[in-house]
């Protein structure tokens, strides 16, 4: 069953055309790549996705909703969460603070209760607070859990940002370059969290450069160029499909 | 009574007015466009010049001792290089020191400065209001059929467009002009791009008051009257003029303060005397409703 | 820091850990950072809780305890000028309610506010209307000075809410004007025109009228107290949290669910009814009001006072109450001369101290026992999963308890 689909979704930027009518299906528990050299419009499709730009035309369904035109918020409380590939921590909170912003969506307390600091409000923040741990837990964060988030070396940002949208409890993980900025190490660690990610029934899609890295961990790859879905398949595919290795890999030699 | 003529007249005084709020407004846009910055103490710096010109006129008596045109066209030359003075070293004791920092830092220093410039002009020159003399001018009405112009309002209108006109040659035609456009789009690539961002700074700051400081001289010249704190009307005004135009944008400060001109005058003339701010500032909601960055946007390539 | 159960074999410095956590990733640094981050978990249980040092509860107790019985204090002190000097402390804690209520809306939620006065005055005209008009009780307007605030604010925030940091600067601006235009013109008959309106009530609570500074005092900063209370409840909780998120980045905060423009709607509107609460307070102290009170340079005042005090954080709002409103009455021999002081004062602060007097800090939270309890016996090298090469758990991170 797909999980996301997309259908000749568009969307220019003043008379450039940024997404050319692109069709696809994410299916529900696999790890999808997108791909793609820079400026092919992978970026602007999450954008589209997340709700954060409109998109001109075209159709998205998520979970066989249509969540076109949506505002970002309502589409986090549907279920799809995001990173950025420019981090976008709240740079100045602690890294527990950010994966609060992640729960807020679940959580209820309203003004009244807030302002009161009704019991409801106060149980609600004490399992909140176990919930964000328990996130930054998975990512491998506890002890960091008072740091400012600013303060952290890059790899742990990008983990962080990865807590804070698995705070949401989102269905489809959308990761915007996870690996960017990460050595080796850090690297490996992240192929194996985004594994447990699986594990936990979350449908990831993720846009990245490093291609040992998408190759290894993806189970379907979408190629994108010029605003173009050219090609999707298996890793094995892709690596095989003509038009990639013309359009993408032939370019990008050092991978 | 609501005829031609009243409309001229509603039409001729709106313009004046607006091509004061112009110049005023050059300086907010000219700095925000730059700095990013909304400068409070320009509205003060905008009364300073009402009474640098008012000690040169009236005090120093050079209205009597060389002839009102002379005189005129004298103070005017010195008003600028005083309040140019006067907003460098603003620029340079309450805004250099927080280029880094917060914005709300710099915006409270602002509001300090212009509290301090304020307050210091009262202390100079008194609470009360000052006259700049009927005698300053000749007392001149153009009477074209009914309409009638008095040839104040003329000299101040065409004083204020001509410097515009000045400042926009000055503006797209000279290197420096080029700097201060670039600037004011993208600081960093200014910066790369090898342009001394902070002369820059230092250049909006004297042309912007200097401008300020004009507008000063000619409302005291064209009411006849100035006061201590007129600075904080006018320079709400310019501001509302300047964002309405888009701030940061040259033109649209020009064009945003002949508007405001002629929507006050003409509101004073045909909706209320009493209610013509609030249909100002009603106007100024309603343009950022619909068009959030006012009427000539920030984001183009004639911004600044 | 007080007490100390920390590691026994520890490096014995906390106090560089904030620093170093500053430093920059370099692998070296990374370690000693998340040691020191480590230590810093286990060495001040205060800073887990909401325990405090108690140095620091008793002098606040003691403070407060003295505040309580200043008007006494006074009395000895300064016999005669008690009163006026409580007028002065009185003005203070009205101040302080306002620039406590702006606090939520530049503070917390960080939109650049300047026409806070604009709700002020309609609380203020509403309980006066109320009172005149159909007689009704001081305390029974309040709430509706706080609801009749709140509904402006929302039907004129409503369409501007999204505007950008100037541009929102300035239509503040223009609200408060169109406000005092409005009242000065004596808007639907209502308003007394410029003159304003003159004879209002005084409040009684449970029968007892109250009318002296004395009695003021206590009323204005009992308020005062329950609004520290409330804001600080509300800034230490969801919604609170979303104003802080909005704060240090719209797009970061709308992208993880947080509803952004409903949230700076709201703050914007719980910040005015607070002020309009204000009003119904200013109205019955002063038994007269006018446009005057309620210019634009008011709204500028509440704007430095939050700003200097350190945006965001209720104690610095509190203490520029006082340095903005409370200061300056100490200099009133100078008259003419102490704005010139003030306006070059605040140049000189926001130069040195740009961040304002007391800033606020990071946000404590208390972590459920068990976590604590986790936290404490967590072996270090393995604490921070990846930070470079050194000591680290080779494996990917492990699932939580």
């Amino acid at each position: 069953m797909q999980i996301l689909s997309l259908s000749s979704l568009t969307k220019t930027f003043g008379g450039l055309v940024a997404v050319a009518g692109v069709s696809c299906g994410v299916e529900r528990g696999a790890v999808v790549g997108l791909i793609g050299p820079n400026g092919a419009g992978k970026t602007t499709v999450f954008n589209l996705i997340t709700g954060s730009i409109k998109p001109d035309d075209g159709h998205i369904f998520f979970s066989g909703h249509s969540i076109r035109g949506l505002r970002p918020h309502r589409i986090v409380a549907l279920g799809i969460a995001r990173t950025f590939q420019t981090i976008r921590l709240f740079q100045g909170l602690s890294a527990l603070e950010n994966v609060l912003s992640g729960c807020h969506c679940r959580m209820r307390s309203g003004l009244v209760a807030s302002l009161l600091r009704l019991p409801g409000q106060r149980r609600e923040e004490r399992l909140v607070i176990e919930r964000a741990m328990e996130e930054l837990d998975f990512v491998g964060l506890t002890g960091l859990w008072k740091a400012t988030a600013g303060s952290l070396p890059y790899g742990d940002q990008r983990r962080l940002e990865i807590a804070r949208a698995l705070a949401t409890e989102p269905k489809l993980l959308i990761l915007d370059e996870p690996a960017g900025g990460m050595n080796e190490q850090e690297t490996l660690e992240l192929r194996e969290l985004i594994k447990l990610i699986r594990k936990r029934d979350i449908t990831v899609l993720l846009i990245e450069h490093d291609m040992g890295f998408v190759m290894s961990v993806c189970d379907q790859v979408l190629v994108m160029e010029n605003g173009i879905l050219i090609a999707q398949g298996s890793p094995q595919e892709i690596q095989n499909n003509p038009k990639v290795i013309e359009a993408y890999l032939g370019l990008d030699d050092d991978d | 009574m609501y005829d031609l003529n009243f409309f001229l007249q509603q039409l001729s005084n709106g313009l004046t007015r607006g091509s004061i709020y112009a110049l005023i407004a050059l300086g907010y846009t000219m700095v925000y466009g730059v700095m990013k910055l909304i400068n409070f103490a320009h509205g003060e710096l905008f009364t300073l010049g009402a009474y640098f010109g008012y000690t040169i006129l009236v005090t120093l008596g050079l209205a009597g001792s060389l002839g009102p045109p002379m005189a005129i066209g004298l103070s005017m030359i010195m008003v600028l290089g005083l309040v140019a003075l006067a907003g460098h070293l603003l620029e340079r004791v309450a805004y250099r020191p927080l280029r880094h920092s917060d914005r709300l830092a710099a915006v409270v220093s602002a509001l300090g400065a212009s509290i301090f410039l304020q307050n210091a002009i009262m202390l100079k020159w008194g609470a009360q209001y000052r006259a700049f003399g009927a005698d300053l001018l000749p007392n001149v009405v153009f009477h074209i059929r009914n309409f009638n112009l008095p040839l104040v309002r003329l000299l101040v209108f065409v004083a204020a467009i001509v410097v515009m006109a000045i400042l926009h040659l000055f503006i797209h035609r000279t290197r420096l002009g080029l700097a201060i456009r670039a600037s004011a789009i993208d600081q960093g690539a200014a910066k790369l791009m090898g342009i001394d961002v902070r002369k820059v700074i230092a250049l909006v700051f004297i042309i912007g008051p200097a401008l300020g400081g004009l507008a000063g001289l000619l409302v005291g010249l064209y009411y006849g009257q100035i006061n201590y704190n007129m600075g904080q009307i006018y320079g709400l005004k310019a501001f509302t003029a300047a964002i309405i135009g888009g701030i940061g944008n040259i033109t649209g400060a020009m064009v945003g303060g002949l508007l405001l001109g002629l929507l006050e005058a003409m509101g004073e003339g045909y909706v209320s005397v009493a209610w013509k701010d609030a249909l100002t500032f009603v106007v100024l909601i309603m343009i950022l409703v619909f068009r959030p960055t006012g009427l000539l946007p920030e984001r183009v390539a004639e911004k600044l | 820091m007080t007490q100390n159960n920390g590691p026994p074999n520890g490096p014995p410095a906390s106090a560089p850990a904030k620093d170093l956590a500053r430093g920059p990733a370099l692998n070296q640094t990374n370690q000693v950072n998340h040691l020191a981050n480590n230590l810093a978990n286990n060495l001040a249980p205060e800073l887990n809780g909401s325990k405090t040092n108690p140095i620091l509860a008793i002098l606040t107790g003691l403070g407060l305890l003295i505040f309580a019985f200043l008007p006494m204090i006074l009395a000895a002190l300064v016999g005669r000028s008690t009163p006026y000097w409580l007028d002065v402390i009185n003005t203070v804690g009205l101040y302080t309610i306002l620039a406590l209520s702006l606090n939520v809306i530049l503070g917390h939620a960080g939109m650049f506010h300047m026409g806070h006065a604009a709700f002020f005055a309609i609380g203020a005209y509403s309980t006066a209307i109320l009172n005149l008009t159909y007689g009704w009780s001081i305390m029974a307007t309040m709430p509706v000075a706080a609801l009749a605030a709140g509904l402006v604010a929302l039907i004129l925030a409503w369409p501007i809410i999204h505007l950008r940091g100037d541009y929102l600067l300035i239509v503040t601006i223009g609200i408060v004007e169109i406000v005092r235009i409005a009242l000065t013109n004596n808007i639907f008959g209502l308003t007394g025109g410029s003159n304003g309106l003159v004879g209002i009530a005084r409040p009684s609570l449970f029968g007892f009228r109250i009318t002296s500074p004395k009695h003021f005092f206590y009323f204005i900063w009992i308020v005062v107290g329950l609004t520290f209370l409330l804001f600080h409840w509300l800034e230490n909780s969801r919604f609170g949290r979303a104003l802080k998120f909005i704060k240090e980045d719209t797009v970061a905060a709308e992208n993880m669910g947080v509803n952004t423009s409903r949230y700076k709607l709201m703050a914007f509107v719980v910040g005015a009814a607070w002020a309009g609460l204000a009003g119904t307070i200013f109205a019955s102290r002063m038994r007269t009001i006018s446009p005057e009170s309620f210019v634009f340079s008011e709204s500028v005042l509440l704007f430095t006072i939050v700003i200097l005090g350190g945006k965001g954080s209720q104690k610095g709002v509190l203490l520029g109450s006082f340095l903005v409103i409370g200061l300056p009455e100490f200099f009133r021999g100078f008259e003419d001369k102490r704005l010139l002081v003030f306006g070059a004062a605040l140049v000189v602060m926001m130069i040195f101290r740009p961040q304002g007097l007391l800033p606020s800090k990071q946000a404590r939270y208390k972590l459920p026992p068990a976590w604590a309890d986790r936290l404490a016996h967590l072996p270090k090298p393995e604490a921070n999963g990846s930070n470079g090469p050194g000591p680290q758990n080779s494996v990917a991170p492990k699932k939580g308890p």
